[in-house]
């Protein structure tokens, strides 16, 4: 198992980064953390599409998804920590937990 | 996989760049994780994506790597530590970043870990490598401006979009706390 | 036709020419980044004199590479500098490069030497600004974004110079945009500009696309000129892709040479300082797109209708601005729709095919109208920035230098001879006589019109007696030597220009056109049928020059009578037609307002209508949905309470308690939605996987 490495190896450690992340989308109780937690998300499944890319596509699309990918969550990172800012501004808190208006 | 027996003496350097950046990855995203602190969050996120970005170098993806150095670490990374200032104050960092649920969260997501590594272990990926050769900027530029042009501009139009969005949503406020006060 | 085109291009290389554009850009980023500390500890005229420098330089630059292309046979003028590789995707392939061949060169001898002396001259008119090192920045900017339009070799680098003189320009109009009206003519001129820009950039992309389709895609010049014969069959909208071609190219040149209907932004654009509107607006920008249609003469040829859309549309605006200029009191306004008019010559010229006779008009042009520009804010400048000529009069007295440049550049802009613009306007007239006799009648008109509002100018502005206040008049004086001496050289070439291009007709061998027939290898297939000496119609030709000059002096003799002698009273001319005329020719055919209400309200009332639409009708979907919920609810509710109780009764309560069981999934809590999320997603693998 140790002497070379192929597209199972990458998927797993795309699967760690995404458990990883999953768990800080799930406990974290700061706006921001959720949103890192989603950063790792993105991380995982961009390591997956660059590997399948590199064993078994023959072809640079996922490099090309990967970018997209990136350029999203550049933009959701964006968006994301703007409306934090506002909730913020408006709450006096980030805690996701505190802030259930939007329901029943 | 067709992995041979395990033996530590044939540990060649590829393999040895291989585990240091996983690690050096997996290690940042339990930093992520578990901090206590954000800012210790939030620089953990950074070894980690630059973990990732090694990990991109040697699949050959030079450009991507480049990408997410600039991108994420440059980029994201200063944002988000700039947001935790902003919300936190620099006093309260301290307890910021505290967690709920941990223990459902564990099962829920060591079960997923299982399913995950059944289905990745299970499934039978197609094997065709990529010719190595070319240079992954040439190819990735060539491709993003011809085959994946519709994107690449609809890509650009929710950049400015993304642009104008992040502007409004914080200065509304603005303009509300000026009223206010 | 093309296949003259087919052999392969002798030319020659030279690192110097880079340095031509890339001295302006030196002395910008200069200024730009340290101007106003040079200007606080060295003064002003360290920030201009580095300035002028660097186009001077150039100029001498340009000068030593026009000998050394005189120094080659015809058919090798070109010279090349290639800088380095620029953007190279698939068959596209765009290089930081520049080419000087024989037109290139005309219109860098006008670039760089008129430009050089407005530079100088702006030193003497700036001598009052604060921030006369942003000024200068900008100056010199423009400059490297003009010579990269006229050096660039191909359409990429042309474009980059296209949009960088549009950006230079909306900076330098809106230069005291502390005054909203200044600020708001720059947007105008800019916005105006995107709308002919993206014509332009259309037909760059259609030009290379069908190219592209043939395996021959590119945007050099010199293989467009060899390839374009390829797409000569080729079909589009029912017209051939050539036309459709040319015409966006013809909006793009529309919108930056200010042709109808894009040219309500060149007299707004008289906001700028006045060395500016010499420069940008008269001699330089505006002319880029009669250059920009030379240089693709061999496109142009292919598509004889658009040739006709050119040639009508700059008919059309000749005598449209011409009219409009007659009843303008505004010295700069006049000036602008003169321009305009004088524009609207050129596109005449190189829509029939003549293209060196439009260039030609451009080049004596540009002396004539730099020097009426350059004259116009001498008098400014010493009226204390007053520009209504009701208030001025009596002008030569106190303004000799001024007066007596400003008059030559008047005859020269009236045609008459020897001097300039007599050359160039026949020239044109001719070829446009030999096209369609009805174009060349709209011409002949706009021509007696301009020299009579030009004369209307001079009369008012240096005759009679001074109507300026008592306190103005008193400060009256001649401008500096930095205003008057680029005047006095300006003058002299408005005087000698016209002889470069003496038609044989007048015994002349016109060598402006030999000199630029290397890139104009088909313009005698166009309007010119004379060009090789006026054998036949010698006569025609005489008589209509006769009848232009003795036209342009009937319009100076009226002008004479009327606001020199006044034994005509111009109230009592205005007053034809009930006054209608006038008012409606002095509010510019009110197109400024039309534009207004059509456009710019036009498209913020479809925000306001998209904005409505959005609250009242998709809004009102999404309630009317919400409303037949609740009205199938509350027949539902009817039916169970009257139609079927009793058992259903229980079914109701059932259904209550499950909802009110459910409705508890809806948490407002994020976790409770990302468990839910996670749980389900992973019993899909699992299922999927087991």
């Amino acid at each position: 198992m140790f002497e070379s490495v192929g597209l199972h190896h990458y998927l797993v450690v795309g699967l760690i980064l995404f458990c990883f992340g999953l768990f800080c989308v799930l406990t974290r109780r700061n706006a921001i953390g959720v949103l890192m937690g989603v950063e790792l998300i993105l991380n995982a499944a961009n390591i997956n599409f660059i590997a399948f890319s590199r064993y078994s596509a023959g072809s640079y699309d996922g490099h090309v998804f990967s970018i997209f990918v990136i350029m999203l969550a550049a933009a959701e990172a964006a968006i994301g920590l703007a409306i934090v800012l506002s909730i913020y501004r408006r709450a006096k808190s980030i805690d996701v937990n505190e802030l259930q208006g939007l329901h029943w | 996989m067709g992995v041979g027996p395990s033996s530590m003496e044939n540990l060649s350097l590829s393999v040895l760049t291989f585990y240091a950046l996983a690690g050096t990855a997996v290690v940042g995203a339990a930093g992520v994780a578990f901090s206590r602190n954000i800012i210790y969050s939030a620089l953990s996120l950074m070894v980690s994506f630059l973990g990732v970005a090694g990990l991109y170098v040697i699949l050959g993806a030079d450009f991507i790597a480049g990408v997410q150095v600039l991108l994420y670490v440059g980029g994201v990374l200063v944002l988000t530590l700039f947001a935790v200032m902003l919300t936190q104050g620099i006093r309260d960092v301290e307890v910021s970043n505290r967690s709920v649920g941990r223990i459902p969260a564990i099962v829920i997501v060591s079960g997923t870990a299982v399913v995950m590594y059944e289905a990745v272990s299970k499934a039978g990926w197609a094997d065709k490598a990529l010719a190595m050769d070319e240079s992954s900027t040439y190819a990735v530029g060539n491709a993003l401006l011809s085959d994946y042009i519709l994107p690449f501009e609809v890509a650009s139009i929710v950049l400015l979009a993304v642009l104008v969005g992040a502007v409004v949503l914080t200065r509304k406020e603005v303009v509300a706390e000026d009223e206010s006060s | 036709m093309t296949a003259a085109h087919g052999h392969e291009i002798v030319t020659h290389t030279s690192n110097l020419l880079r340095w031509i554009p890339l001295l302006p850009l030196i002395g910008a980023a200069i200024n730009f980044l340290v101007g106003s500390r040079i200007q606080r500890k060295m003064g002003r005229g360290a920030v201009a004199g580095l300035a002028t420098a660097m186009p001077a330089m150039s100029f001498v630059l340009v000068v030593m590479s026009f000998l050394q292309l005189k120094g080659y046979p015809t058919d090798e003028r070109i010279i090349i500098d290639h800088v380095w590789k620029w953007i190279h995707i698939g068959t596209l392939n765009a290089d930081i490069a520049f080419q000087f061949d024989p037109l290139s060169a005309v219109m860098c001898l006008v670039i760089t030497g008129i430009g050089s002396l407005i530079h100088v001259y702006s030193h003497g008119y700036m001598d009052d600004e604060p921030a006369a090192w942003r000024f200068f920045a900008l100056l010199n900017l423009f400059m490297f974004a003009m010579l990269c339009l006229v050096l660039g070799d191909n359409l990429l680098m042309m474009f980059l110079g296209w949009e960088g003189v549009g950006l230079c320009s909306w900076g330098l109009i809106g230069f005291w945009f502390s005054e909203m009206a200044n600020a708001r003519a720059g947007n105008k001129a800019f916005i105006v500009n995107r709308v002919g820009d993206f014509g332009f950039t259309l037909g760059v992309f259609l030009l290379f696309w069908t190219l592209d389709s043939h395996g021959a895609g590119t945007v050099v010049f010199r293989e467009l000129a060899n390839s374009v014969h390829l797409i000569a069959n080729d079909q589009l909208w029912g017209t051939t892709v050539a036309t459709v071609v040319t015409l966006f190219l013809f909006v793009g040149a529309t919108g930056k040479s200010a042709q109808i209907p894009l040219y309500v932004w060149l007299p707004d654009a008289m906001a700028g300082p006045t060395p500016v509107s010499a420069l940008i607006h008269a001699a330089t920008m505006v002319t880029a797109g009669v250059y920009m249609i030379a240089r693709m003469n061999f496109l142009f040829d292919m598509a004889p209708f658009t040739g006709q859309v050119i040639t009508t549309i700059g008919a059309l605006t000749a005598f449209f601005a011409a009219t409009i200029g007659l009843a303008q009191n505004d010295i700069k306004k006049v000036l602008a729709y003169s321009t305009v008019s004088q524009l609207g010559y050129m596109f005449i010229g190189v829509g029939v095919g003549a293209y060196a006779a439009g260039v030609f008009h451009l080049v004596t042009h540009a002396f004539f109208k730099a020097c009426l520009f350059l004259g116009s804010g001498s008098i400014i400048h010493a009226m204390h920035h007053e520009q209504d000529m009701r208030n001025m009069g009596g002008l030569k007295n106190y303004m000799p230098r001024t007066y007596w440049t400003f008059l030559i550049a008047t005859i020269a802009i009236a045609g008459i001879p020897p001097l300039a613009g007599f050359f160039s306007k026949d020239e044109i007239l001719w070829k446009a006589f030999n096209y369609n006799p009805a174009i060349w009648a709209v011409g002949f008109a706009a021509a007696g019109m301009t020299a009579f509002y030009m004369f209307r100018l001079v009369f008012m502005t240096f005759f009679g007696e001074c109507r300026a206040d008592h306190h103005t008049v008193e400060h009256l004086h001649e401008s500096s030597g930095f205003m008057t001496w680029p005047l006095v050289i300006l003058a002299v070439g408005s005087v000698f220009a016209g002889f470069l291009g003496v038609p044989a007709a007048l015994g002349g061998s016109n060598m402006f056109e030999q000199w630029l027939e290397p890139v104009m290898a088909h313009s005698a297939h166009g309007g010119g049928h004379d060009v090789h000496g006026g054998h036949h119609n010698l006569t025609l030709e005489y008589g209509l020059m006769a009848g232009s000059v003795l036209f342009a002096m009937c319009g100076i003799f009226l002008a004479h009578l009327m606001y020199n002698r006044k034994s005509i009273n111009p109230d009592g001319i205005a007053q034809i037609a009930g006054g209608r005329l006038h008012t409606l020719i002095y509010n510019k055919y009110y197109i400024d307002e039309i534009y207004q209400v059509v456009w710019v309200d036009g498209s913020l009332g479809l925000a306001k209508m998209l904005s409505w639409f959005d609250k009242n009708v998709v809004d009102g979907i999404v309630n009317g949905a919400a409303s037949v919920t609740k009205l199938v609810s509350f027949i539902n509710g009817r039916i169970d309470l009257h139609v079927v109780d009793g058992l259903v009764n229980k079914t109701a309560s059932l259904v209550h308690g499950v909802g009110g069981a459910v409705r508890r999934i809806q948490t407002g809590s994020i976790n409770a939605y990302l468990y839910v999320i996670v749980i389900v997603v992973t019993a899909v693998l699992f299922a999927r996987t087991w």
